[in-house]
């Protein structure tokens, strides 16, 4: 079996981010591999743009740092400008440029998502090509195919902040054990008005899924059950 | 200011404007603004020399002085709403514009090749942080004000605007009394016929930057007109 130790890193990932009556919150699992290896099992997906701004980053890990370094970089000076914080509608249209003018070279897809004054909690999609897409909630990363039907089922408006995390990490958990190149522990950052928090989810304490769990009631029971004890003569 | 009533010269700084921007309780918070254009010649059509520019859907510009100069200015506002606004993908707040319009104009005050702007400008625009009413002089220095007036009788001006309670007015007094203001300070001796233009930006305009609608300008002019008779007749 090769490795390919030589392949560039790439993120598979689950992403989500999702909007809660008071705020966001970001998921992220922590995988990142080179072809089969896993070359860091904790790497942290949720990156900073601004005290009020985070991205979820996905795909290329190395396309998606640069293009988070440079908005950080435009957003640092533009709220310097603008004498205020800066919104996430203009965070994510800083990215949607950058993602959108260099679609040849880059491969990565993003989930912007924060909470400013004007409009309070709100979560942005960037994916590949380079369009924004303001949603409620947003999934992405390899991971991301398994939970579309999970989504529209759990997902209901005006969670509350425990509602909506505790979902977000029960998704992360759910695409880990279905996408091989997802992994690791699970990570939240949830944003509002007060502020920021992060959380962290050890990968050996998530819940297990279907096949992980312990049989109940199995035919393997019965094989692996002791024989008939012979008679007592 | 020196005022040249011949049309041989171009006119310096002989219009004035008159702004304000203030949150009325009933209509909301506005910003109407005036003009007071002397005519130089009875061939001119009325309406033209536009003096009250659009820069963006949601902000508008005034003009004091030279005209030629002040294009510019109009013009390089427009360019850097639009630019920011393709680059931020959310209209320019009002502060920033003036930021930058102040910038360029300081520029031309900075090089011995480079002559200042012979106008300065009233920027009215409508954001996220509300109406909001910034001056600019060709020095370069832009403030925010809750009432302005430059050009020939803004002195005046100005001391009228600081009789009103501007907290406690709604959209169409605003215009009103902007109207009022500049009849008052038309001196029917000294100066030649004038024409008034206006233009406001409130909820009544969807926040965006509109001339007055005819009804209500040949209200407000009819208003400011009784005032001044009754004015006299005391």
């Amino acid at each position: 079996m090769d490795l390919n130790l030589d392949a560039p890193h790439s993120m598979g990932t689950t992403i989500i981010g999702v909007t809660y009556n008071g705020g966001v919150i970001l998921g992220a699992d922590s995988r990142t591999s080179t072809g089969m290896y896993v070359a860091n099992r904790a790497s942290d997906k949720i990156t900073q743009l601004t005290d009020n701004v985070y991205v979820c980053r996905s795909g290329s890990a190395a396309d998606s740092q640069v293009v988070s370094d440079y908005v950080r970089y435009f957003l640092h000076q533009h709220t310097i400008q603008l004498g205020q914080p800066a919104t996430v509608k203009v965070s994510a249209n800083l990215i949607r440029m950058l993602a959108y003018n260099n679609k040849n070279m880059l491969q990565t897809g993003l989930i912007v998502g924060g909470w400013d004054k004007y409009e309070g909690g709100k979560i942005y999609g960037i994916p590949l090509g380079g369009t924004v897409v303001e949603q409620p909630f947003a999934i992405g990363g390899s991971g991301s195919s398994y939970l579309y039907g999970f989504f529209d089922q759990a997902w209901k408006e005006n969670m509350t902040k425990e509602e909506a995390e505790q979902l977000v990490v029960k998704a992360v958990s759910l695409a880990i054990a279905r996408d091989g190149a997802s992994g690791g522990v699970v990570r939240t950052v949830i944003i509002n008005s007060e502020g920021v928090t992060r959380n962290f989810y050890p990968g050996d304490k998530l819940q297990l899924w279907h096949e992980e769990l312990e049989p109940q009631n199995s035919l393997l029971d019965i094989l692996n059950a002791a024989g008939p004890e012979p008679m007592a003569m | 200011m020196v005022v040249s009533s011949r049309s041989s010269m171009p006119p310096r700084l002989s219009t004035t404007i008159c702004s304000f921007n203030f949150t009325g309780n009933i209509a909301g918070p506005l910003n109407p603004s005036g003009v007071e254009k002397l005519i130089a010649s009875k061939m001119m059509l009325p309406g033209s020399n536009r003096r009250i520019h659009s820069v963006h859907r949601h902000a508008g510009m005034a003009v004091a002085g030279l005209a030629a100069d002040g294009r510019q200015i109009v013009a390089r506002a427009k360019s850097e709403a639009r630019s920011y606004e393709s680059v931020y993908g959310e209209a320019v707040p009002v502060k920033e514009l003036s930021e930058r319009v102040a910038s360029y104009v300081h520029l031309c005050t900075l090089y011995w090749w480079l002559r200042p702007f012979g106008c300065g400008v009233i920027l009215g625009g409508y954001d996220r942080d509300g109406p909001q009413l910034y001056m600019i002089e060709p020095s370069g220095i832009s403030y925010r004000y809750f009432g302005a007036a430059i050009g020939k009788g803004k002195q005046a001006a100005k001391t009228e605007i600081e009789k009103l309670k501007l907290s406690e007015m709604t959209c169409k007094e605003g215009v009103i009394e902007v109207a009022k203001i500049i009849y008052k300070l038309h001196d029917e001796a000294k100066d030649k016929a004038f024409e008034l233009e206006m233009s406001w930006i409130c909820e009544e305009s969807k926040r965006e930057h509109q001339k007055v609608p005819d009804d209500l300008l040949e209200e407000a002019k009819t208003a400011a007109k009784t005032a001044l008779e009754e004015m006299d007749a005391d």
